[in-house]
């Protein structure tokens, strides 16, 4: 690891005013399962270092019948996943964060480090750029191996999968997070704060280098059904195949309002509004499911090896609507059976 | 105030004694652990926050000393596995690592041991499963999980067989 | 001429016991010290250069940048100008400094200029480009044509394993001194004896000049047996600092693209049999590779003569880092296209595959005896002939079970081995030898073997391993070290316990022939004394006796066998495999720590079911270089993987009087095979190629790429 200048604010803005108009030089530093290994690689070399972690407005956890969740940027995973009030009124969200990585990382890991964590491509990695080009200007993952990589979103030129598990869960619950510059505080659906980069001077989400993702929104539990199904190799601590969160709302048996959102598919987490749009009004079985995950799957492509995950991303979505309908359907792991 | 990025001193609290280091920002807990301070029991495996081998307690709470600077680790309570047999006299979860024999080339052992000691913490009574999702933060190349998993079993607190609570929602 | 055969059955009171081993304290507690933790005054660290490019020669170094580089005290070049690197990772220049910090600093500023060559780093085709294969002749026996044209099935299919990594949770790496033309080594190291001569020939300094040292080793599985040019960077470094002790421990990138890997194994093979399913034809084309330096051929047909048999096999010479003996090298692999051809067969043949190996056991030689007493422990363990169902025709639904098998053999013999061994007129006993404890448990095996032949309790013996300064042993490789250490301690022990009788007898008025040491006491069956009282008699020189292992002889034997039953869970819409449970059946002659012992074989297992589910050795064509250098995407088994496991080791009667063999490696050959046999039967087709992962499990099933 290069050395750098340590930065340690004391409150939100002074450490804005301590971030730059250009990516690179300067990292905020929260929980650091990332960012410590990212600067080991030499992926990134910042000169500068921002610990954001003395900033106590940012640790904070409210949970709010009529305002929903509000949680700080520097709460650690572990934290939400034992909130009693995350648990009774977000269980899905709940669900995601205490199976995510280990129990070590969950201690250390924030929610906003957790979304603004860099992908796991190992071109990525390995140090060979965000969008692994060669020199000849083509693609090093659509040459090589790219079994974990994108089947959903992947015209390119980015190809990596969108590593937070945790975020497919928020933007299905219709999270908002706030986001705050040196001239004010925005907010926007969390959904749109994912984007796939084009240039290796872009990011993966919509933070401006000047900016601090400050705070996490979800909004009250609507009374909708929420499953997350992950399929992953190992039994714990292990990246997912795919994963499959659904919200759906229901009145007499009959879908009102569908929120699908997978995870590992795409460089962003993925909506399928067609899968929505085919549960709505419709009465839950598995026929409906396998449709509307055959929907959802309908614009993916392999790019050479990595066709195995439509199937399994298929497979990981129907069994969450299932789930949120009510059925018994396989466990995550074999293991668990 | 900026820090760094030459050597700054830094003060620790690592098993009930106060450090004071002399360090650049950029070194992580781990290292100065290993190298400042001679306690060598956590270890560099993987040095990704993947493996365990350098798992210590920072407030209680297990966590990576390989991904964390140490000048992060300033006033918080840092336990490692030198403390807890100051003495010499092993502790009941050492005693039942030997006793299962739970451990062979011995590297990832000491990750283990404070990875253990923080789950029972949590858990005092852990079923089967609850071991496997609650240890699956550390690795071992020689195979002992199954030592360690009867390490883990003689600590329960109450008969192996009952389920906890969570147990239903896990398989469900 | 003293008697020194192990003590008969019923009269054993410590050997085959469950032993606590008696260093694992010191584990727990973190303070058994390798030779990372090894921190000597003035010592500096040294971080190394590799090259980037899979083949390539170097043109040009510069390391003036390097030397500049605060904190930098020593640079040394590993590989000169002109010299051809033929793997991704390989060493160029090493650099010391004063912290670790400013050694990556300074390796950072060198320079270095390369000619790109070109490379591969695939293994998959038997055909690769010219220059990169090394075709064996063919080998015929019998009519392998007549053989299939009369068969009654015939199979014919491609299995395949790739390249693993040993993965050492302890990296590669040294501390080494080198002044006043002595050389002082601490090295992680699986031949604390042999690194002497090692160094010795490639830096010249006498072997008598020489300490070599490995208290404790975190994790060698067959790759670190040799001083490697980490080793003697390390040494150099010292000398252009002046003799500081320099540490050079790898970084786990380095580990794994460069620390040692197994190699793979493809083949097509082409198995027969007639009616009654007695094996007839064999026909194999195999190949794999082992990076530049071979050794990846491997015996097939696996245990079975096959009467009529046709073979050719081919090494890929390619540009991964080289393979290294990696625990039971080449036997995973045979036994891994073997018993799934086999399987493949019986399922064709509409036979139980227990059924088809008993039915050809006899083809396996002298040993099909025992393979048939361990099949039946294993079948009723796994209660298979009640479980078993012919293949894919278990459960329906998206979660399938299945049952598969397979077994193996091993050498294990004894190894070259001396110790030294007092008894003091205190009556402490010290036991100490040059060899080393990798995790195996020789420490203990040591003191057992002590404790048995004095009658005293394991811990009362004093144990010395990991200095090459103490009596020469051989690497620990090959399952010797037990059976080598065991034997060397036995002698040792027999011999200094007959001096003291010698040297008591007369104070007891007995003959030292009558006396016998059993239960902390020395008696003649008429007077007896503690084994205190006796030692006290010693006087000024305490007695020592040298032990020494012979070879092969009455103490150890080889040649062992295992036969695994494996029983996973399927889930065939996500390719999701999972492991219910392992049985292994293990024999390995006279059982010295039944504990370890179970250990060693559990540990196996573990390894096992991370090849034959997880382990892979990923490698980029274009880039020439590994892709999961780490942890993460090169999968270790976890605590949740491994299913619940049970091993039965065979002792006794038949087992017992053969003396020791070793059994650190067997256990790990059959995983592999015996998991993808099951994971066959579970879903009634075959999935060629391990690891056993989603992609492959669902292509086998239909699901396309």
């Amino acid at each position: 690891m290069n050395p750098f200048v340590y930065l340690s604010p004391a409150d939100q803005d002074s450490a804005v005013a301590l971030l730059e108009n250009q990516w690179g030089n300067t990292e905020i530093l929260a929980g650091g399962t990332d960012l410590i290994a990212l600067m080991k690689d030499d992926i990134v070399t910042p000169s500068r270092v921002l610990n954001i972690k003395k900033i106590a407005a940012l640790n904070t956890l409210a949970v709010d019948q009529k305002a929903g969740l509000q949680v700080g940027c520097l709460v650690r995973l572990d934290e939400i996943a034992r909130d009693a009030g995350v648990l009774q009124s977000y269980p899905a969200l709940a669900r995601a964060i205490a199976d995510a990585a280990s129990p070590q990382i969950r201690n250390m890991a924030t929610i906003g480090g957790n979304l603004c964590q860099r992908p796991r491509c190992w071109y990525f990695r390995n140090g060979y750029g965000l969008l692994a080009i060669d020199s000849s200007g083509k693609s090093l993952v659509l040459q090589g191996d790219n079994r974990y990589h994108a089947i959903l979103g992947n015209s390119g030129p980015a190809y990596f999968v969108s590593p937070s598990t945790i975020a497919p869960v928020l933007v299905a619950l219709g999270a908002t997070v706030t986001i705050t510059g040196p001239k004010n505080s925005r907010t926007i659906a969390l959904e749109s704060f994912f984007r796939a980069p084009s240039s290796e001077q872009e990011r993966e989400h919509d933070l401006e280098p000047n900016e601090l993702l400050t705070s996490v929104h979800v909004p009250p539990p609507d009374g909708s059904a929420t499953a997350y199904y992950e399929v992953r190799q190992k039994h714990g601590f292990d990246w997912p195949v795919a994963t499959a969160t659904v919200a759906l709302s229901t009145i007499a048996k009959k879908v009102t309002a569908a929120s699908i959102v997978l995870g590992h598919v795409a460089p962003t987490p993925w909506r399928s509004r067609e899968a929505e749009n085919l549960l709505t009004g419709q009465t839950l079985d598995e026929s409906i499911a396998a449709s509307a995950s055959e929907a959802a799957l309908k614009p993916a492509k392999s790019l050479g090896q990595n066709g195995y995950k439509i199937q399994v991303a298929k497979v990981a979505l129907k069994r969450a609507i299932l789930q949120a309908a009510g059925f018994d359907v396989p466990p995550s792991h074999p293991a668990l059976a | 105030m900026d820090l760094g990025p030459g050597p700054v001193s830094i003060q620790l609290n690592v098993n009930n004694q106060a450090q004071s280091i002399n360090c650049e920002p950029c070194l992580t807990l781990l290292q100065v652990l290993r190298e400042k301070l001679g306690l060598t029991g956590a270890k560099q495996v993987c040095d990704r926050a993947t493996c365990g081998a350098c798992t210590v307690l920072v407030n209680g709470k297990r966590v990576y000393s390989c991904s964390i600077l140490a000048i992060d680790a300033q006033d918080a309570k840092i336990e490692t596995v030198e403390s807890l047999a100051p003495d010499g006299t092993l502790d009941a979860l050492q005693q039942a690592f030997v006793a299962a024999d739970a451990s062979q080339c011995g590297y990832c052992t000491p990750g283990f041991i404070m990875s253990a000691t923080a789950f029972l913490a949590d858990n005092p009574s852990p079923t089967k499963e609850d071991i496997r999702k609650g240890m699956c933060g550390n690795l071992c190349r020689c195979g002992t999980y199954a030592g360690i998993e009867e390490a883990l079993l003689s600590m329960s607190k109450t008969p192996k067989t009952s389920a906890m609570a969570t147990e239903g929602r896990k398989r469900g | 001429m003293a008697d020194y055969s192990w003590p008969i059955a019923g009269s054993r009171t410590t050997i085959g016991t469950d032993v606590t081993r008696i260093d694992t304290p010191l584990k727990v507690t973190g303070r058994a010290a390798y030779t990372t933790d090894v921190q000597a005054p003035g010592m500096l660290y040294a971080v190394t250069v590799g090259c980037p490019y899979a083949h390539a020669k170097i043109i040009s170094i510069d390391t003036s940048a390097a030397e500049k580089v605060p904190g930098c005290k020593a640079v040394t070049v590993i590989q000169k100008p002109g010299t051809e690197i033929f793997w991704a990772g390989d060493d160029v220049v090493a650099v010391a400094a004063v912290d670790e910090l400013s050694a990556q600093l300074a390796a950072k500023a060198v320079k270095v200029q390369y000619s790109e060559l070109p490379h591969l780093v695939l293994d998959a085709s038997p055909h690769p480009p010219d220059g990169f294969a090394q075709p064996m002749k063919p080998e015929v026996q019998g009519d392998p044509d007549g053989a299939f044209a009369k068969a009654a099935a015939v199979v014919q299919a491609t299995y395949s394993m790739p390249v693993i990594t040993h993965c050492c949770l302890e990296p590669h790496g040294s501390v080494v001194a080198w002044r006043s033309g002595a050389l002082d080594v601490h090295i992680s190291t699986q031949s604390v004896s042999g690194i002497v001569t090692q160094m010795s020939k490639a830096l010249g300094v006498p072997a008598s000049k020489i300490r070599v040292r490995a208290e404790f080793e975190g994790g060698g599985f067959g790759a670190k047996l040799a001083a490697d040019r980490w080793g003697l960077a390390a040494a150099q470094l010292s000398k252009l600092a002046g003799g500081l002790p320099v540490r050079l421990i790898v970084n786990r990138r380095t580990e794994q693209e460069t620390g040692g890997c197994r190699p793979s194994a493809y083949g097509t093979i082409k198995l027969s049999a007639d009616a009654k399913g007695n094996l007839t034809g064999w026909e194999s084309e195999t190949w794999g590779t082992g990076g530049v330096t071979g050794g990846a051929d491997f015996p097939v047909p696996y245990l079975f003569n096959v009467p009529n048999q046709r073979k050719q096999h081919t090494t890929i010479i390619n540009n991964i880092g080289s393979a290294r003996s990696m625990r039971a090298p080449r036997q995973p692999q045979a036994c891994l296209l073997t018993m799934c051809a086999l399987e493949d067969l019986a399922a064709k043949l509409g036979m139980d595959p227990l059924d088809l190996v008993l039915a050809n056991i006899a083809l396996t030689g002298p040993r099909a005896k025992i393979y048939q007493e361990e099949f039946s422990v294993a079948a009723k363990a796994m209660d298979w002939t009640k479980r078993w169902h012919p293949r894919g025709k278990g459960s329906a639904g998206p979660i399938r079970q299945g049952l598969g098998l397979s077994f193996h053999t091993w050498a294990g013999t004894a190894h070259p081995a001396a110790c030294s061994l007092t008894i003091n007129s205190d009556g402490s006993v010290a036991v100490s030898a040059g060899t080393q404890d990798i995790g195996t448990g020789t420490r203990t095996v040591m003191a057992i073997i002590a404790a048995e032949t004095f009658g005293l309790q394991v811990g009362d013996i004093e144990i010395q391993v990991g200095d090459s300064s103490l009596s020469s042993s051989a690497g620990s490789g090959g399952s010797g070290t037990v059976g080598g250490m065991g034997s060397a301690t036995r002698r040792a022990a027999v011999d200094a316990l007959q001096a003291l009788f010698a040297k008591i007898a007369p104070a007891l008025h007995a003959d030292p022939s009558k006396l016998k040491a059993a239960g902390g006491k020395v008696t003649d069956g008429q007077s007896t004394v503690t084994w205190k009282q006796a030692c006290a008699a010693i006087g000024a020189l305490p007695i020592t006796a040298r032990g020494v292992n012979p070879g092969a002889g009455a103490l150890n034997d080889s040649g062992v066998g295992g036969v695994q039953m494996a029983d996973v869970s399927v889930d065939v819409e996500t390719g999701v495999v999972s492991i219910n449970r392992l049985v292994a059946v293990q024999d390995c002659g006279l059982i010295i720590n039944r504990k370890a012992t179970l250990s060693q074989c559990y540990g196996a297992l573990i390894m096992g079911v991370g090849y034959a589910l997880f382990e892979e050795k990923i490698m980029d064509q274009n880039l020439g270089r590994m892709l999961n250098p780490n942890v993460e995407f090169y999968r270790l088994c976890g605590i949740g993987d491994i299913g619940t496991l049970e091993v039965h080791l065979m002792s006794g009667k038949g087992y017992d009087e053969r003396g020791i063999v070793g059994c650190g490696e067997p256990p790990v050959i059959s995983p592999g095979a015996a998991i993808s046999n099951a994971v066959a039967n579970a879903i009634g087709v075959r999935v060629p190629s391990l690891p056993l992962t989603p992609d492959r499990v669902l292509a086998a099933l239909g699901v396309p790429s």
